[in-house]
């Protein structure tokens, strides 16, 4: 069962990243681009046996950082 | 002072680290491989070099800071142990929650690589005590992903313990009030951007991070 992890960065900290990103779309002209942020997907193929609760403690030990990053969990059907 | 530096796949500062204890205290470190669970007994100093270990994966120091070693080394420095990480190992310190705040990107995106001029904010710590006070000294510093980030509470409550240790007195990396190198609460934890183990011998260029060691020799022997 696909699970999918998205991890981005918390609302207060800054994004280079995103920074460089929307400085790059600017030069190739696309206009409206207001903020950008990059983030993380992470793809987990897990056993059915695994539970909420143990994809929660993935993300809280290792998958994210809850010092700068948030992290979001879509479960797969 | 029997030493030992923790070497990660990945980890390419732990020779620096080897030569500059080794001539401070005299006695080559033990090198020790990051899926031993135990520590050799009776250390008085534990490094965690600078490097790209893991390469840098999910983020820098994220992995190595849940290798078996480390398990030893978080028991170590709770016991008081002087621990010192520096550049990937500062990294890997707060990533195992021994240090607080995250090491983020560069804000100008470049890898920055040169010295640095900083100041000594703290100098009642085992390893700043051979520093004067305000001190500046010149460090160099190579990393790309130095720019330290901890909430406004979190970094009210360094200031006011004393526990930030160096200060960049020049803008490096975007560092949250260009904090450079942090203490924890014991005092017995220091992690810092840059690399005083390559300021050692005149052939370095100055003897400014010589000093950090002479300190906790000094302090533990």
């Amino acid at each position: 069962m696909k699970t999918r992890i998205f991890v981005t960065l918390k609302g207060g900290v800054l994004d280079p990243q995103g920074k460089a990103i929307h400085h790059a779309l600017e030069s190739l002209g696309f206009s409206g681009v207001n903020d950008v942020r990059a983030g993380k997907l992470i793809e987990l193929d897990l056993a059915e046996t695994v539970t909420d609760g143990e994809i929660e403690e993935m993300c809280k030990k290792l998958l994210a950082n809850t010092v700068i990053e948030n992290y979001r969990i879509e479960r797969g059907a | 002072m029997k030493t030992a530096v923790i070497v990660f796949p990945g980890s390419n500062c732990d020779r620096d680290l080897a030569v500059a204890l080794e001539q401070v205290t005299g006695r080559k470190p033990d090198m020790i491989w990051h899926t031993d669970t135990e520590l050799p007994s009776g250390l008085g100093f534990i490094g965690i070099p600078g490097g790209f270990s893991y390469g840098d994966y999910l983020r820098s120091g994220a992995i190595s800071a849940r290798s078996p070693v480390m398990r030893a080394v978080v028991a170590e420095a709770e016991r008081g142990v002087p621990v010192f990480g520096v550049c990937n190992g500062f990294q890997i310190l707060t990533e195992t929650g021994l240090l607080p705040g995250a090491l983020m990107r560069n804000a100008g995106l470049n890898f920055v690589c040169r010295d640095v001029a900083m100041t000594v904010e703290n100098t009642q710590s085992i390893f700043t005590s051979r520093y004067k006070a305000n001190e500046e000294i010149r460090i160099p510093v190579a990393h790309h992903d130095g720019n330290f980030f901890a909430d406004d509470a979190t970094l009210d409550r360094l200031e006011g313990e004393g526990r930030v240790a160096f200060r960049y007195a020049e803008e490096v990396n975007g560092a949250a009030r260009g904090i450079a190198g942090i203490l924890n609460a014991q005092g017995n934890v220091l992690g810092m951007m840059p690399h005083p183990e390559r300021m050692i011998e005149p052939a370095h260029g100055g003897l400014d991070g010589r000093r950090l060691f002479e300190g906790v020799l000094e302090a533990v022997a």
